[in-house]
């Protein structure tokens, strides 16, 4: 699933001074399951807005709405009430959904309140791991189903690097799992070992900071 | 008494809703602007509670629940205390003072704790005005 953090209450701010009435529009799928654009969420966001307002005396009118999902326009159709009443929208979904929302209401200026990070599953209670990089072209069935684009801190499609630390931890952050290592025991215990001797291409992609983790408290 | 806002106390109704009977029973004076509210366990109350609280004109929040290792739901505390310290976050950040938010830990008998965190968060929305 798409991970999020919302972004910090003064970026957001900014972005709406100027706004009386707005609208905080959430999204139930993805962001919701990683705590940072659920129903709980916007009541947080909508909460802290209206306490900074009260305290700087800004006069600001908050509407609050949740869509089952933000990516879908079918979805995003049923907000319309709700925007016609309002100046500007305040998006707690992932890039997509701000995009759909800003798409559907032309009219209207729309604010994204996340950072949408990566693809990632639960690690832990309210930790969550990239797993994903979405480059377009899987290689995962070269890798016992473990990505090193991703998972390995520098993306390596014919690892492991020479810096595997004693225990098979990374050599840039020893608190993190060697790919490279999970990929040769995974190899071998299906016994198909013979695919770590092969060389692959390397691909085009961007260099990004990998893996990503978003560390957030259950409201 | 000076007079301060309404002081909003969520308490466990296993520890802390004791000890505040127990003050009751026992004629101890304190603060008359705190208003308690019974939870089931100091784990029901989120962040969004305490927010609404500020929200609605609380001058102070407490959240009280049991003892460390004492939560009947076993972790019910412990995740209070996560809550309360992310809620204090969240009203620093909107430019409130995070400290207007506690939480504290109590056993059914300790109505003289109850008394004192309450005059303490008086005391600390006073200095604070």
């Amino acid at each position: 699933m798409i991970i999020a953090e919302r972004k910090p209450l003064e970026e957001i701010k900014n972005m709406i001074a100027g706004y009386k009435r707005i609208l905080v529009v959430g999204c139930g799928t993805c962001v919701t399951i990683c705590w940072a654009g659920g129903e709980k969420e916007v009541g947080i966001l909508s909460s802290q807005l209206r306490l900074a307002s009260n305290k700087e005396e800004n006069e600001l009118s908050i509407l609050e709405a949740v869509v089952e999902r933000q990516c879908e326009k079918e979805m995003v159709e049923e907000l319309r009430d709700k925007v016609q009443e309002v100046e500007a929208v305040l998006s707690l979904g992932c890039g997509a959904g701000v995009q759909t929302v800003a798409d559907i209401f032309e009219d209207k200026p729309v604010f994204p309140a996340l950072n949408t990070a990566f693809i990632g599953m639960p690690e832990g209670e309210g930790l969550w791991t990239e797993m994903c990089g979405a480059c377009g072209d899987c290689f995962l069935d070269r890798t016992g189903g473990i990505c090193p684009i991703v998972r390995c801190a520098k993306g390596l499609l014919n690892g492991p690097c020479g810096g595997t630390r004693k225990g098979g931890k990374c050599e840039i952050d020893p608190e993190k799992d060697c790919a490279w290592v999970l990929i040769y025991r995974r190899l071998e215990k299906q016994g198909r070992l013979e695919l770590m001797r092969k060389y692959y291409e390397a691909k085009n992609y961007r260099a990004v900071k990998r893996p990503g983790k978003v560390q957030a408290v259950q409201a | 008494m000076e007079k301060v806002g309404k002081i909003i106390a969520f308490c466990c109704a296993e520890s802390a809703y004791r000890a505040a009977d127990r003050a009751g029973r026992l004629r101890i004076r304190y603060p008359d602007n705190v208003r308690v509210i019974r939870v089931p366990c100091a784990g029901r109350v989120s962040v969004l509670h305490i927010l609404k609280a500020f929200e609605k004109g609380a001058a102070g929040v407490l959240v009280m629940g049991c003892q460390e290792g004492a939560c009947q739901h076993l972790t019910g505390n412990a995740r209070a205390k996560e809550r309360v310290k992310y809620a204090a976050n969240l009203l620093q950040e909107a430019g409130i003072d995070g400290e207007r938010v506690k939480m504290v830990n109590f056993g059914p008998d300790m109505a003289q704790k109850f008394v004192r965190e309450i005059k303490e968060m008086v005391e600390k929305i006073k200095e604070g005005k």
